[in-house]
């Protein structure tokens, strides 16, 4: 075990290394670029001994992962934003494939407009396909979580893929202290992969991907994936045992933050929630019983431990950093869908870090008192947009720049 | 071409590796054309299969192939291919797989999905020399979905989607895209015509492939009974009409140098190749379009006149 600065794109691709895959698929976008890069690099010093194929598309790239882990190969690759959603129709064919890979998706606001830095509408955008998505929080865990994504993946009761999501930028870019495995200890977690189910080969005729007449025999295949889908909750939770007792690290399918006298939670994901847990430190530290909840595996989605860590708690708020235009932030509507029923807390939605929108001074308190007025009056599932009147001062400037100003004669500048 | 494997019916090889009885129509040119270049193959075939008419072959639970079949997409199946190949060569060099268990991977595709949304990806394979057949059925249209007018159609033949109405009264206004041209601009190691009226040139072609590395192209007449509207028993005469009368020309392109197989030194007239089929009525009646058909035969002949 060596301890080095890792960038969290590093991370990613220590993580395939250490994973030993036979195979990866590539396409360039920012903020992922250097994933590939890096691993073309160890490819080309054979310090990694796998195939690195530059496909035409994130369509191509995905199409080219499945067939090779319907062969027999363990394959990574990775992509962000507009190359996930390009690649979106084949991560719902591969999935369906029940074929195991590992995506690492480095997330990035989608077009339009057009945006290099971090929001969730990429991956959330796959959130149904079929593929596990494990969202990553640090440079360490994303390392850890592919490594545990391989295993989880090529699981008998599991065969699914799964994705890896890291933040653009403020993950992709930065530098943290990461312990990196001895490559024998990853390879007595993760043995190589031997497939008993898919793996074409002149021995072994088998037909993938076929037609089916009928909703009967469609509905079956899909079940079966929701089902296996269900079953890695369970087994997610064993492989971290055993990660935790191999590396000293253990991973939930949540990450709790002083939740033991917490009346208000707050509910984040990603590397956001760094700020989060900061925020929330200081809130306690003037007395008030506030907990975050950072979501970490986000399909399957664990709703009984869900229930478990928020029922009974006086208001929970999810800060989605997300938007589906003309509902609100998506991971609320998942996290009251869990908690409804008898006993329920008050609710509050609150969507942030669109685009990589930072929080505001003050923003967390406001949020606070929000979560005490549900408290009071109930909640409601309308979001609130978090922005202030300092963003509204400059986007204000920005518009009388471009001709737009709010409320003003924009004479011919139109 | 003089043929050195394939030079008489009898050595047609008789093992069949895709069996009858699928859910195709019958008379399916383009079936025939698969049958027959299969055999030429062998059996260690995995397929990557674009969306089209064939993926009907492989329904749950029933597969007429002795080989492997992957079903991708509309747009990615040469991507598929790459997948296929990379992997089995990958594991082998490690020794995961034997060497006798490998596969030759071929792309089977229609000209509606190798056309526009699938160009890009056999574009991107055959750019990294990846080696694999691609074998294209070429019906001329978008036939799986009630064949509509595809970059591949004919001009002046008529579809769903450019009916012959006052408007337009020639049917599709734009020429046939030529995806041979397309494909021999990439630079593939081999590519072909081919075209089931004509059994023996199409095995022959496969048997020079074979030695090669890299992409090896295929892209076969695929004569559509319910498309262009034809009895199914003549499909495989409007398939040798096709050849005759020009329209088809069978070639072979080596490393890049186009050369005809087969050289119709007397064509018959275009007419009478159009002249059975429904998607070409318009043309007849109720009126004779003279100046289009005119036209329609002016552009066969110079083909023929560049290319003799």
């Amino acid at each position: 075990m060596t301890r080095e600065l890792l960038t969290g794109n590093a991370a990613a691709a220590w993580g395939a290394r250490l994973a030993d895959v036979d195979y990866v698929p590539a396409y360039p976008i920012t903020p992922q670029t250097e994933i590939i890069e890096t691993l073309a690099r160890w490819i080309g010093e054979g310090s990694l001994a796998a195939r690195l194929v530059t496909l035409d598309s994130e369509h191509s790239m995905l199409t080219a992962a499945g067939a090779a882990a319907a062969t027999g190969a363990r394959v990574f690759t990775a992509t962000s934003s507009q190359g996930l959603l390009y690649a979106l129709e084949m991560l719902y064919s591969v999935a369906g494939w029940r074929v195991p890979l590992v995506l690492v998706n480095v997330s990035r606001g989608v077009s339009a407009p057009i945006t290099l830095e971090p929001d969730h509408d990429d991956v959330l955008a796959a959130r149904d396909c079929g593929f596990l998505q494990i969202h990553a929080a640090t440079a360490q865990e994303v390392l850890d979580s592919v490594l545990l994504a391989h295993r989880l993946a090529e699981d008998p009761d599991v065969l699914l893929p799964v994705l890896v999501n890291l933040d653009g930028f403020h993950l992709s870019f930065t530098r943290e202290p990461v312990e990196i495995p001895d490559v024998a200890a990853a390879r007595a977690f993760l043995p190589p992969y031997a497939p008993e189910h898919a793996r074409f080969g002149a021995s072994h005729a088998m037909a993938q991907g076929v037609a089916v007449l009928g909703g009967s025999a469609y509905s079956f295949f899909r079940y079966q994936m929701h089902l296996a889908a269900e079953a890695a909750l369970e087994r997610h939770e064993a492989l971290a045992a055993e990660f935790a007792e191999r590396f000293g690290r253990r991973y939930g399918l949540l990450e709790a933050h002083h939740l033991d006298d917490a009346e208000h939670v707050l509910v984040m994901s990603n590397s956001m929630s760094g700020v989060g847990l900061a925020e929330v430190e200081r809130l306690r530290a003037a007395g008030q019983r506030v907990g975050l909840l950072r979501l970490r595996v986000i399909r399957p989605f664990p709703q009984q431990e869900l229930r478990r860590l928020l029922g009974g708690r006086r208001a929970v708020g999810v800060i989605d950093q997300n938007l589906s235009i003309g509902k609100g932030g998506i991971l609320f509507a998942e996290v009251a869908s869990a908690l409804a029923g008898p006993g329920a807390p008050a609710l509050c939605s609150f969507v942030s870090g669109l685009g990589g929108r930072r929080f505001q001074a003050g923003e967390f308190d406001r949020m606070l008192e929000s979560l005490r007025r549900a408290e009071r009056e109930g909640g409601s599932p309308e979001p609130e947009l978090l922005w202030t009147d300092t963003e509204q001062r400059r986007i204000g400037e920005l518009l009388r720049v471009a001709g737009r100003g709010f409320g003003e004669e924009t004479g011919g500048a139109a | 071409m003089r043929r050195e494997v394939y030079r008489g019916i009898r050595d047609v090889p008789a093992e069949e590796y895709l069996a009858g009885g699928t859910g195709l129509c019958g008379g399916c040119g383009g079936l025939l054309a698969l049958r027959l270049f299969h055999k030429a193959l062998g059996p260690n075939v995995v397929f990557s299969n674009a969306a089209g008419c064939l993926t009907l072959l492989a329904v749950f639970p029933f597969s007429p192939f002795r080989s492997s079949w992957l079903y991708t997409a509309m747009a990615s199946a040469p991507a598929g291919a790459q997948g296929l190949r990379d992997a089995l060569d990958v594991l082998i060099a490690k020794g995961r797989r034997p060497p006798e268990d490998d596969l030759q991977v071929v792309v089977v595709s229609g000209d509606g999905a190798a056309h526009g949304i699938g160009l890009q990806s056999t574009l991107g394979a055959v750019h990294r020399g990846l080696d694999f057949w691609y074998f294209c059925y070429d019906n001329e249209g978008f036939a799986n979905t009630g064949f509509q007018t595809s970059p591949s159609s004919p001009r002046a033949s008529r579809s769903p989607t450019t009916p012959a109405s006052a408007a337009a009264p020639g049917g599709n206004p734009l020429r046939k895209q030529d995806l041979f041209e397309l494909w021999r601009a990439a630079g593939p190691a081999y590519l072909a015509t081919v075209s089931p009226s004509h059994p023996l040139d199409l095995l022959e072609k496969v048997a020079r492939a074979r030695p090669l590395r890299g992409p090896k192209l295929f892209l076969a007449l695929a004569s559509c009974p319910p498309g262009w509207g034809l009895d199914p028993a003549a499909s495989v005469e409007v398939a040798r009409l096709a050849v005759q009368s020009g329209v088809w020309p069978l070639k072979e392109a080596l490393h890049g140098e186009v050369r005809h197989t087969a050289v119709p030194h007397r064509r018959k007239p275009v007419e009478e190749y159009l002249r059975g089929q429904e998607r070409y009525r318009h043309l007849f009646e109720p009126e004779r379009r003279d100046a289009l058909l005119a036209e329609l035969q002016a552009e066969v002949d110079a083909y023929w006149a560049r290319s003799e």
